[in-house]
């Protein structure tokens, strides 16, 4: 009965940007949903959300340990043995504060993992899958943060900067195949992650907005993806700006 | 901090702002944080929703529905939800929000602390009245339920108590069938206020929506359009394309003014008048037709407008209303977003809820100080004396005896308010 429903699988289910996401996705179509979180009562607050909105759709609710290998082989290899997926979107990960990351090795550590190593290793787990089936697109969320380093925030951006690097590879070793692999940099965008820089007056883009970019970004299978997309225009310039320009900006 | 206004853009003061997005969380945020007050889209005119230089609970993070029972229409969701998304996911499985004030763009929370209205009070009366549970949390920790059969005093205090008896997270909802998105309409053009009121009398029984346009320049005779509408079953006809416009920048000075006001007025009633009869309207183009032009709010400019709306009893209605509109025309104010309409004889779940049987007239000013101020003052004691009351989502000025008399159960009310909440409305007019 499920079968010609599309298959999604969000990792990181109850972040803000994958919830709008699933909105949109279940709001176009009955779907074929599993959402897989580190809390499965946070998670399922968001799958009895998107129930409401569409009755037809199935849904499936996973606890993860986001960290563990071999738990994330397992889970993957469990999911996909159900059938293929049709979209994969990988979209944990937490901002930390980078001054305690300088002073606390755990902290950084944690951060890394969370941004870096663990969307890595939930993508390699469906990219094998993938490849044999020679379908599906598989979405990773990463950040504008990722594109240079700054001293704001490095830790998170060198995490996000593992997922980029990580992403253009997969790219590349799946080029020739039925498998999309998208590459998703929001900028800042108005979600918990960031409720205090928001308090802070900083301008934020609205999640709805990001999603249906995300969203349509993930549809065309684009590579890369700015959302909004003036975000590609002021990273070139950023990452062009010379050493002795870019040192000098409190940024 | 962040500088945040209301709809009224009278003010833009800084607030710390706090995002609840966690209905678990919400408890441990209200437990650590100074006073404060909840803030759902500010679409409230004045005061209510602002609390300067301290607190605001932002709460349209918390924009998940609960439940939806298809076969008997009960609908739960959190607080920030907002109308919008309820009506467009409920509207094509038949169901409606009962009560729906004139902008979709608001939260259920936001609906039931002001406890709004719509055009259907005489048929439906104002949104508490569907509302079948809450869930509030206090400052102090405590989580309390609450409905008509469950601690009714205390949902009284909350339906329409204006955030001030803590933070609504939950809500559960009666929903109400429907035929569809379409409405049957018909719209008179009145040539005074007698036969307003006559059209409004004659319409209760079979209408279920009614609403006016009075053109505020007519003064005295107030003349206008009274729009009238039901549910109704339309086949095959294509839902409208969503087009939004958005008032691109404030300009320097209002665009409502005594020189544009005139002129609009009379285009506008000519125009109404023209296309008078029965037609078939979309849901949203007849409950919103303000929001698809985003922010219009500007359009008042830089020091932002003021709405006026009160509501006076029915057997003085004609009188007060007569007057009212004789002080707004000489004072050559006002602006074309006026609104006269009936509310029929329900008694409303709030302790301090605004309709009442009576009449109710809302109209924009723009703001332009001490002049506004003082035709307010006329108008307050037209209310006054009318034993009226003014409407607290849409006041930033009324007189602290007005407020008094005009929401008798105010003492009741005050016992149940949270300590730990306060906005700059309850600062104006209860002490604290
Ligand atoms: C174009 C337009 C048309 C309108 N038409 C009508 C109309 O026809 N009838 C009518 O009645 N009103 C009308 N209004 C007013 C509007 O419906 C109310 O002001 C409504 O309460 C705004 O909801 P909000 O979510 O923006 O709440 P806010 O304005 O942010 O807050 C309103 C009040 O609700 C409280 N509150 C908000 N969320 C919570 C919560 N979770 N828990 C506890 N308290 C909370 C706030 O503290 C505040 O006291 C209109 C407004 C506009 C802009
Ligand atoms: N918001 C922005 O400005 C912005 C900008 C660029 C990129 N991004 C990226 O967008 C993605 C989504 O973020 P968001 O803005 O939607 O934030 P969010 O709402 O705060 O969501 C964060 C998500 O990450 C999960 N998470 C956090 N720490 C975790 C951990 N240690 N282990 C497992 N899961 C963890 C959270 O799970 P719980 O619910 O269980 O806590 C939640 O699902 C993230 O990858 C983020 O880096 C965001």
């Amino acid at each position: 009965m499920t079968d010609n429903k599309k298959k999604i699988v969000i990792a990181g289910a109850t972040s803000a940007i994958a919830e709008h996401c699933a909105r949109l996705w279940v709001s176009e179509a009955a779907v074929d949903l599993t959402l897989i979180g580190r809390n499965s009562d946070r998670t399922e607050r968001v799958a009895a959300d998107l129930r409401v909105r569409s009755p037809q759709s199935v849904f499936r609710i996973l606890e993860a340990d986001f960290i563990d290998p071999l738990a994330i082989r397992q889970l993957v290899d469990g999911i996909v043995a159900e059938g293929s997926v049709d979209i994969v979107l990988i979209a944990h990960g937490s901002l930390p504060d980078q001054a305690v990351c300088q002073q606390d090795l755990t902290a950084c550590h944690e951060a890394l993992t969370v941004n870096g190593i663990s969307p890595v290793l939930f993508a390699e787990a469906f990219a094998g899958h993938m490849q044999k089936a020679n379908r599906g697109t598989l979405a990773m969320i990463g950040s504008v943060a990722g594109d240079r380093g700054r001293k704001s925030n490095y830790v998170y951006g060198a995490a996000k900067g593992l997922v980029t690097r990580y992403a253009q590879g997969l790219q590349h070793r799946l080029a020739n195949t039925g498998v999309k692999v998208v590459l998703i940099k929001p900028g800042p965008t108005d979600t918990p992650m960031t409720a205090h820089l928001k308090q802070q007056g900083a301008r934020l883009a609205s999640v709805e907005n990001v999603a249906q970019l995300i969203v349509k970004g993930i549809t065309q299978g684009k590579p890369v993806v700015y959302v909004p997309a003036k975000w590609a225009l002021i990273m070139m310039v950023i990452r062009h700006l010379p050493r002795f320009v870019f040192n000098k900006l409190e940024i | 901090m962040v500088a945040v206004s209301s709809w009224g853009r009278l003010s833009k003061r800084q607030h710390e702002v706090v995002a609840l997005s966690d209905r678990d969380h919400v408890i441990q945020q209200l437990k650590s944080s100074r006073s404060g007050i909840a803030h759902g889209m500010g679409r409230s005119y004045g005061d209510v929703c602002l609390n300067p230089d301290g607190v605001l609970w932002n709460t349209t993070g918390l924009d998940r529905f609960i439940s939806f029972d298809e076969s008997t229409g009960l609908l739960a969701c959190e607080a920030g939800v907002l109308l919008r998304d309820i009506q467009r996911l409920v509207m094509p499985q038949g169901w409606t929000l009962p009560v729906t004030p004139g902008t979709q763009l608001v939260t259920v929370g936001g609906a039931i602390a002001n406890d709004v209205h719509g055009k259907n009070h005489h048929v439906l009366g104002s949104f508490g009245d569907h509302v079948q549970r809450i869930k509030l949390i206090r400052t102090n920790g405590a989580a309390t339920e609450c409905g008509p059969d469950l601690l009714p005093d205390w949902f009284s205090a909350t339906v329409g108590g204006l955030g001030l008896t803590g933070v609504i997270t939950e809500a559960e909802i009666q929903l109400r069938r429907v035929p569809g998105p379409w409405l049957a309409t018909e719209t008179v053009p009145y040539g005074n206020l007698d036969e307003f009121f006559r059209l409004a009398d004659d319409s209760e029984a079979d209408w279920e929506h009614t609403v006016s346009w009075v053109d505020c320049i007519s003064g005295e005779v107030g003349r206008g359009i009274f729009m009238r509408g039901n549910p109704a079953h339309v086949d095959h006809r294509p839902e409208p394309k969503n087009r939004k416009l958005t008032m691109p920048l404030v300009p320097p000075i209002s665009l409502v003014n005594r020189l544009s006001l005139r002129p609009f007025n009379m285009a506008y009633f000519n125009l109404k008048k023209r296309q008078a009869g029965s037609g078939i309207a979309h849901y949203e183009s007849f409950f919103y037709p303000l929001d698809n032009l985003l922010e219009w709010n500007r359009m008042y400019g830089p020091k932002g407008f003021f709405q006026y709306q009160s509501v006076v009893p029915r057997e003085v209605g004609r009188e007060a209303v007569r007057a009212m509109l004789g002080e707004i025309a000489r004072s050559g104010e006002g602006s074309f977003l006026a609104v006269l309409k009936t509310f029929g004889n329900r008694q409303a779940v709030g302790m301090m809820s605004f309709p009442q049987l009576g009449v109710t007239l809302a109209l924009d000013f723009p703001n332009q100080g001490e002049r506004t101020l003082k035709l307010f003052e006329r108008l307050d004691a037209i209310v006054r004396e009318a034993r009226g009351r003014i409407y607290p989502a849409k006041d930033a000025r009324m007189p602290r005896d007005l407020f008094e008399s005009g929401y008798p159960r105010l003492k009741e009310f005050i016992q149940y308010r949270d300590p730990g909440i306060s906005s700059a409305f309850s600062r104006r007019l209860m002490e604290n």
